[in-house]
């Protein structure tokens, strides 16, 4: 990824830590992937009265290759979901993407034929914004919550910082034939895992 | 390589977008260029393809409106205008006379809107970013307007078949006026930031001429045509929503070129102000709703007390209302051209076939005829004068 590759193992990096985190968050520079209404939100954003500038990521780079966050800005097409994963793979590590609107987030009101039902079938996400489309003010916060993921980043191992998953026990004891699982007391409901 | 022959000159290929910030979306060409000569062109489309028509044939008439708002999302009210007017024809119903002058008010401020877009993309793609700033400055005020009407900025979805959902606010009237009187100054620091600004004429002036011959043979509607002095507008020409009874001049240009057809878009801006105050003051309290009742559910009051109100909000809010079996095409006059809706109803619920006449997709076929024999450069001075949405040209 960078030159923290080149740090060996066994030495502590936390001050250095830091303050690249808090390069990086300070620094956020967008790819113009602006795909339908909300690529206008995003240049409303951008423009006077909301200024992206306060945060550090008024910088839009049309080539992926300087951009290290990629919103996703607007419906997916089918057609359109290979350029995208093409772009994001053009991208320099480390890199982020933001998946605005609901349209981008889950197909929102498209669901037909046409339409990729979630970007996140495509590339990874690192935060959702709701609305349709959401209004500057929701971006932004969308870019603050990323702010705050990028200070939890470990300059060693896995990047970007793993959020803490927690794992729900699935009951071994299995209520034998009904293939169904009932939840035990006390205990959280089973994770219905993927279908 | 023996250095007898000559070296074979050939053309090159490139490929631009889909990917690229001065297509003003997902648009991609395909370019043979000789050098730096564009040979040909073609736009290769689809990447915003939404499958629109299909979803609306799945939606009731009241549902597809939200649909329109997505196509051209610039002018979301102009695209439910024409939407909601193709229904109202089919119908056969008539506006009371204040949801006519709200909606040709709102229509002309989604034009200045529209515009304003216009105008700082392509000012941003020629090199002036600032013009972008101030221009956004000003959209902020008209997407107020939309905030505070229907609660939403950009996606509004304010109009209904038979009129709108709500009246405005009291505070509607004193807002736009208010942005009638300021926004003539905006305008002319536009005009004294690129009109005659050296770098901009060099820009446009005699880039990407269509004649009026050409531009008719390709469909081309809108400021495009108008840029090349042909007077054809929509609001003249059908008019609709009373456009007939408000004084308004058709700007036209010359030249044909990407110069011409940018004058002619600022000169439709202080002609929508001039429309705009002239439906203020026609602005008298009343009805914005058609009084019939398959439209629109009874007050909240009827509702509770009489049987009637309550089966026909029962049977507004589940299943929609039913136009009579047949079919309508109705038209407006967008800000990028003239935008035609076509309805076919069976009698259900649900229309049979909805079909969009997009001024954007149309226009977009003059590119090449622009393009040819021009500089690469050109080819995104071309794009920005033509003001396409792909989301209305992939729909």
């Amino acid at each position: 990824m960078g030159l923290e590759e080149l740090v060996p193992d066994g030495i502590l990096t936390t001050t250095v830590e830091k303050m690249v985190n808090w390069a990086r968050r300070s620094s956020i520079w967008p790819a113009t992937f602006g795909l339908a209404c909300c690529a206008i939100e995003m240049m409303a954003t951008s423009a006077s009265r909301y200024d992206l500038a306060r945060f550090g990521a008024e910088v839009f780079r049309a080539s992926p290759r300087q951009a290290d966050l990629m919103i996703v800005a607007g419906r997916v097409s089918k057609k359109m979901a290979p350029v995208l994963k093409r772009i994001y793979d053009q991208m320099p590590e480390p890199k982020w993407v933001i998946s605005m609107g609901a349209c981008a987030s889950c197909g929102g009101e498209f669901k037909d034929y046409a339409i990729v039902q979630g970007v996140d079938t495509v590339v990874p996400v690192d935060v959702y914004v709701p609305g349709c489309p959401p209004r500057p003010e929701a971006l932004i916060y969308g870019i603050m919550k990323l702010q705050e993921k990028i200070d939890r980043m470990k300059l060693k191992g896995d990047h970007p910082a793993p959020d803490v998953i927690v794992e729900t026990p699935r009951p071994t004891g299995s209520t034998a034939g009904s293939g169904q699982t009932t939840p035990m007391s006390g205990v959280l409901p089973p994770n219905p895992g993927p279908a | 390589m023996s250095a007898t022959t000559a070296p074979e000159f050939k053309t090159i290929t490139i490929n631009m977008g889909p990917q690229h910030p001065s297509t003003h979306g997902v648009l991609r060409l395909i370019i043979e260029l000789d050098g730096e000569t564009v040979v040909s062109l073609k736009p290769v489309m689809g990447y915003l393809h939404t499958g629109m028509e299909k979803i609306m044939e799945a939606k009731s008439y009241t549902k597809s409106i939200t649909v329109t708002d997505r196509m051209d999302y610039l002018s979301p009210l102009g695209n439910n205008m024409a939407y909601v007017g193709a229904v109202e024809r089919l119908m056969g119903l008539t506006l009371p006379e204040r949801a006519q002058t709200l909606r040709v008010i709102l229509l002309e401020l989604a034009r200045i809107s529209s515009h304003l877009v216009w105008l700082g993309t392509h000012a941003i793609d020629l090199g002036a970013m600032s013009v972008f700033l101030y221009c956004f400055r000003e959209r902020e005020k008209l997407l107020d307007v939309n905030d505070m009407v229907a609660g939403s900025r950009m996606t509004p979805s304010y109009f209904r078949v038979g009129g709108f959902f709500q009246d405005v606010p009291d505070t509607f009237a004193p807002y736009v006026k208010k942005f009638v009187e300021e926004f003539p100054s905006s305008l002319d620091e536009y005009h004294n930031l690129l009109t005659k600004n050296r770098i901009w004429m060099k820009r446009t002036i005699d880039v990407g001429k269509i004649t009026a011959e050409q531009a008719v043979a390709l469909s081309v509607t809108g400021p495009s045509l108008r840029g090349s002095g042909l007077s054809y507008d929509v609001r003249k020409a059908q008019p609709y929503c009373g456009y007939e009874s408000y004084q308004f001049d058709v700007p036209l240009g010359k030249n044909g070129d990407v110069y011409d057809r940018y004058l002619c878009r600022m000169a439709e801006m202080r002609q929508s102000l001039h429309i705009i105050r002239q439906g203020l003051d026609r602005l008298r309290p009343g009805p914005v709703r058609s009084d019939n009742p398959y439209l629109f559910p009874a007050r909240r009051e009827d509702v509770k007390s009489g049987m009637e109100e309550l089966i026909f909000h029962f049977k507004i809010m589940s299943e929609g209302f039913r136009p009579p079996i047949g079919d309508s095409y109705f038209s407006i006059e967008s800000p990028k051209g003239e935008l035609g809706f076509y309805v076919a109803s069976d009698g259900e619920p649900l229309p049979y076939r909805v079909r969009v006449r997009p001024p954007s997709f149309i226009n977009l076929q003059a590119l090449e005829t622009m393009c040819v024999g021009r500089m690469v450069a050109d080819v995104v001075a071309c794009i920005g004068s033509i003001d396409i949405v792909l989301g209305e040209v992939d729909r």
